[in-house]
């Protein structure tokens, strides 16, 4: 078998998941070296393998950066989630943030929270909410090129981001 | 309160005691809660599960509602015990699994059970008679603002609360009612009602049984959305919902009896007969036949104490009662036999169905007092 990469005979055979889908390759030995393939440290390998030519999609890029980032605060990884379909910390909301939301769809009525706080998160979360709603605001009023509109959203919106958020 | 004594009192949704209860038996209602930062349940060590329970119980405990109630650790229980609370359901199969770190505590009138360390670290339900959902959330949301002052519960302000599954993300809570339905069974509306209810984002299953299976004609409906809309929102539009399913079935048993007398007075005669004088039974045979018997009561048939000793009979002849009952572990035939025995043991003084009766004075029409939910 021939070397992907040169004409030199294939001693290397790499298997890889990119983005869910099954990757092979065949290498030889100089090329191996060079791209850092039999270098055991070397995982970051997935990034200068797909620059030589094996086009993945933006989202699975995501996706497979997610797959090895841990949670700081309990080091769950996203590939566990997709497996048991839990998480293992409130933390990985956060850490797995664009993943889950993109989840949710479909399986809520909605995807922004209604209904009962915690007391002492009250205004904390009228102000999230408030601020929230501002910047889509904002956002349409200069998609609409309404700049003295918007000039007052952001204004508005610079003020509530100065106040010391409620501690959590 | 000890395990024993918990046993001896069953609640008043189990019996069946309260008003009102002809077809939908019971509501419950179920708040998911973790603390910020800390492991969920499923992903904590041992360790950790321990040092959350520590923190969690003793705060649960000294809740007013609490005084008096049964606390216990799952690892202090025997398999048996476990089970049988599961058959009460007081806790779920998924905490009955769990050991060591992992808690139930429920209050003195079993209207409230709380959960630590099942799926979330805390779980908290109410469970009240009757269609009561608003009542259940009322209880269980007072709890949850008590202990809340106390215990810092992961919150995001744009997801809500976090539960250790998406699912539950928002205000975290489940609310869900038992309904009886053999008038849409018998009158094979049921898959319709199902349908239609299926569509409008809340889930029905079987309450026993798997799957689609239902036994008893028991089935139970409840929110599947916990995101986006309000606790009071998902609340009102479920009793809507059950009220509109409620009066199906109470549509679907007075036109079962008006058009075809004959087949009804043949289902609970024979639902009678047998469970008067069965020595085996099997449980779908018994679950069904007791719904039957349940149905006849409601039209006027038996007294009307009957059903409540229907709805107690459902709990007593599941597979750990029996055991606890006899002491000792049973294989399925014994189970049969056994389970036979306490049906006609607790049926024993209850007559015919009045039947012959009322079709010699031509009152065919059932008493419609008794027909009708309060």
């Amino acid at each position: 078998m021939q070397c992907d990469f040169c004409d030199s005979k294939a001693t290397v055979f790499l298997t890889q998941l990119i983005g869910g889908e099954m990757k092979k390759m065949c290498l030889c030995e100089k090329c191996a070296q060079d791209k850092g393939v039999t270098d055991p440290a070397g995982f970051a390998l997935g990034e200068s393998l797909i620059g030589d030519g094996f086009p993945v999609g933006e989202e699975s890029v995501a996706g497979s950066a997610n797959d090895g980032a841990n949670c700081p605060v309990c080091g769950f990884t996203f590939k566990k989630f997709q497996q048991v379909g839990r998480l293992g910390c409130s933390e990985c909301y956060e850490t797995f943030g664009d993943e889950i939301s993109r989840r949710l769809k479909g399986m809520h009525k909605g995807t922004t929270h209604i209904g009962r706080v915690p007391e002492g998160l009250v205004e904390e979360h009228a102000r999230q909410q408030r601020l929230d709603q501002l910047r889509n605001r904002l956002d349409e009023a200069i998609a609409a090129e309404n700049y003295e509109e918007a000039a007052g959203f952001r204004d508005e919106i610079q003020e509530l981001e100065t106040i010391e958020p409620v501690q959590t | 309160m000890r395990f024993s004594t918990l046993l001896k009192h069953p609640a008043d949704w189990m019996t069946g005691e309260a008003a009102g209860t002809s077809v939908v038996l019971t509501s419950r209602v179920r708040l998911a809660r973790n603390l910020r930062r800390e492991p969920f349940p499923g992903w904590s060590t041992k360790e950790r599960r321990v040092a959350v329970l520590d923190r969690v119980k003793p705060e649960v405990e000294a809740l007013s509602e609490m005084k008096n109630g049964f606390s216990q650790e799952l690892d202090a229980l025997t398999s048996l015990q476990k089970q049988v609370l599961v058959e009460r359901h007081l806790i779920s199969r998924e905490q009955a699994a769990r050991g060591e770190g992992s808690a139930a505590i429920v209050n003195r009138k079993q209207a409230l059970c709380l959960m630590i360390n099942e799926e979330d670290h805390l779980r908290m339900q109410s469970i009240r008679p009757g269609l009561a959902l608003k009542e259940a959330y009322d209880l269980v949301s007072a709890v949850d603002a008590q202990l809340e002052g106390n215990l810092e519960f992961a919150f995001d302000h744009e997801l809500g609360y976090l539960s250790a599954c998406p699912t539950n993300l928002g205000t975290g809570m489940r609310a869900s009612a038992m309904l009886h339905l053999p008038g849409l069974v018998l009158s094979d509306q049921i898959a319709q009602v199902l349908q239609a209810v299926g569509k409008l984002q809340l889930a029905v299953r079987g309450f026993f049984g798997e799957g689609t299976e239902s036994l008893g004609n028991l089935f139970q409906i409840s929110n599947q959305s916990t995101l986006g809309e309000s606790e009071d929102t998902i609340i009102r539009r479920l009793e809507r919902v059950i009220q509109q399913v409620a009066s199906h079935e109470r549509n679907a048993r007075q036109k079962l009896f008006e058009d075809d007398p004959d087949m009804v007075f043949d289902r609970v005669g024979r639902a009678y007969g047998t469970l008067r004088h069965a020595h085996v039974i099997p449980s779908k045979e018994a679950l069904n036949l007791l719904s039957i018997l349940r149905l006849g009561a409601e039209l006027g048939f038996f007294p009307s104490e009957t059903g409540g000793t229907c709805d107690s009979l459902l709990m007593e002849i599941q597979p750990a009662h029996l055991q606890l009952h006899s002491g000792e572990k049973l294989n399925p035939e014994q189970r049969d036999a056994i389970r036979a025995e306490i049906i006609r043991s607790r049926l024993q003084s209850l007559d015919p169905p009045a039947i012959v009766a009322t079709q010699e004075s031509e009152e065919l029409h059932p008493p419609s007092d008794t027909v009708a939910d309060s």
